[in-house]
């Protein structure tokens, strides 16, 4: 355990001393670029005040919500196009099209239509979500070994068994894999929508840091969107190591 | 020997639809397959070994032609395949254990009967690996302990040591010859083999190029147990000579 975290510690820790000489002798300033001491003295004032931990629930909800949304909702369509043909030579030129379109360009007409509240967000972040993890159940379900169906129909075995029994199992790694850049893909979600509109949230945060040239709370913002981006991918990891040991 | 056929196949035929009018797999093929009785079908590659398999087991309908069986409308099968088409994220006892549950058949029940096959093809010791710990020939007794668990009607073997090294192969000879007496199954078996042919089957069907048709039908009168040395035999000699000129 130790032995793993050592390199990361050392290169975090290289990291916060580079920074911090770079603005001991670079004559950056601080509204420019804050030290690595006063961001943590804004941290630990944002965290005592209750804002960080406010905002950051807010934002943690949203992402929540967008992601099982998104995933949801790409499992079960990724899952009817790779069971019809027809259905998809429908709908690719439609999921193609929608992919060119930048999210940004986007979040504004979906605050405007769903209004300044959480729905947006969750929506925003739904949408960004859900393409990746669409093309990993497509792939993952069409990769299906036909042998299998072969053997499950020699059995004679239901729909529901060879969905449960084959598609699912024989599916999951490619579609965990979906789920792992969906998951860091969410948080990104989440700050777009927060960042057109929003009253409270870490892009929120975000935004007030930058008109008041907080610049450390914008670091400590920004700080508190990598740790959750890392959390929920570590928790795909996890996920992955418990469903997939056989694969070791 | 029961003299009532278990399975009655009667003039059959498959066209699988291409750009030229239909590709002509098998023609008119009507045998006849007693209680009990190993029948290999042997032929050139192409001739449409596989397809009759597949329209026995009710994987493929045909195109012209019926498959009866005598008892029931749907007998109960047990198939092994050429790849030994294992589950990847199954242990070996659960890969063994899937016929029993797609029967809804109870834990207890199923587990008994899992231990007393694993013995059977001597698999003690390798309950919990995954396929990708075994060697082919162990996957491949994997494979039968699964077609054989739900105690079929009738088991189908689609060249099952074809992929396996010689050595193992006829080790496995012995291993099925055993099986098949403990068992007192009836066994449908393809093979281009004819040494495979011999040393198993009560009766050989030759089937000729594609179109498939039955250019022969011979009763293999040799003693079993059959060991090893059995194809130094003048007998042995004679009907290998008679199968290889009806392959030609
Ligand atoms: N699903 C299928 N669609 C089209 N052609 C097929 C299909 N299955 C088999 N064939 C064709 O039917 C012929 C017989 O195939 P097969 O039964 O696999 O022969 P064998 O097992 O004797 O090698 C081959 O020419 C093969 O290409």
């Amino acid at each position: 355990m130790f032995k793993r975290l050592t390199p990361i510690l050392l290169s975090a820790l290289a990291f916060l001393l580079g920074w911090h000489l770079l603005t001991r002798y670079s004559g950056i300033p601080n509204f420019i670029l804050p030290s690595p001491l006063s961001v943590w003295m804004r941290f630990l004032r944002a965290v005592s005040d209750g804002s960080l931990l406010r905002h950051t629930r807010v934002t943690l909800i949203e992402i929540l919500l967008g992601l099982f949304a998104g995933v949801l909702f790409a499992v079960v369509v990724g899952y009817l196009l790779a069971k019809s043909r027809s259905l998809e030579k429908a709908l690719s030129p439609y999921l193609i099209a929608s992919q060119a379109i930048p999210i940004i360009a986007i979040a504004p007409l979906l605050a405007i239509w769903l209004g300044p509240g959480l729905l947006s967000k969750v929506v925003i972040c739904a949408l960004i979500v859900f393409f990746p993890v669409l093309v990993n159940t497509i792939v993952g379900v069409r990769a299906v070994p036909a042998a299998l169906y072969d053997l499950m129909n020699s059995l004679h075995a239901t729909r529901a068994q060879i969905l449960w029994k084959v598609e699912v199992p024989a599916s999951l790694p490619v579609v965990l894999g979906g789920l792992r850049i969906g998951a860091t893909l969410s948080v990104i979600g989440a700050i777009v929508g927060e960042l057109v509109d929003a009253r409270e949230g870490l892009g929120y945060l975000l935004r007030v840091g930058d008109f008041q040239y907080d610049n450390p709370m914008v670091f400590v913002a920004v700080f508190t969107l990598i740790a959750l981006a890392l959390t929920l991918y570590g928790f795909v990891l996890l996920l992955e190591k418990r469903f997939l040991k056989w694969q070791n | 020997m029961s003299h009532t056929p278990i399975l009655s196949i009667r003039s059959l035929g498959a066209v699988f639809p291409n750009e030229n009018g239909g590709l002509r797999a098998l023609e008119n093929v009507t045998f006849d397959v007693r209680p009990r009785e190993f029948v290999c079908v042997l032929g050139p590659s192409g001739s449409g070994k596989t397809t009759l398999l597949r329209l026995v087991a009710g994987l493929l309908t045909p195109t012209s032609g019926q498959v009866a069986f005598a008892r029931k409308q749907q007998p109960r099968i047990g198939m092994v395949f050429q790849q030994a088409n294992l589950m990847a994220w199954r242990t070996v006892r659960q890969n063994i254990m899937l016929p029993l549950e797609v029967d809804g058949v109870g834990e207890q029940t199923a587990l008994e009967k899992t231990r007393e096959m694993i013995e059977l093809v001597g698999l003690q010791g390798f309950e919990d690996s995954y396929p990708r710990d075994l060697s082919g020939g162990m996957a491949q007794r994997v494979a039968i302990a699964r077609a054989l668990i739900h105690d079929p009607d009738l088991l189908l073997l689609d060249e099952p040591f074809g992929s396996l090294d010689a050595l193992t192969r006829e080790r496995m000879w012995n291993e099925l010859s055993r099986i098949w007496q403990a068992k007192q199954k009836t066994v449908v078996m393809v093979t281009h083999s004819i040494n495979e042919s011999l040393f198993l089957a009560d009766r050989v069907l030759v089937l000729t190029q594609r179109p498939g048709r039955i250019k022969l039908d011979v009763e293999v009168d040799l003693p079993r147990p059959r060991k090893d040395d059995i194809r130094y035999t003048s007998r042995f000699g004679k009907l290998a000579r008679k199968l290889r000129q009806a392959i030609e």
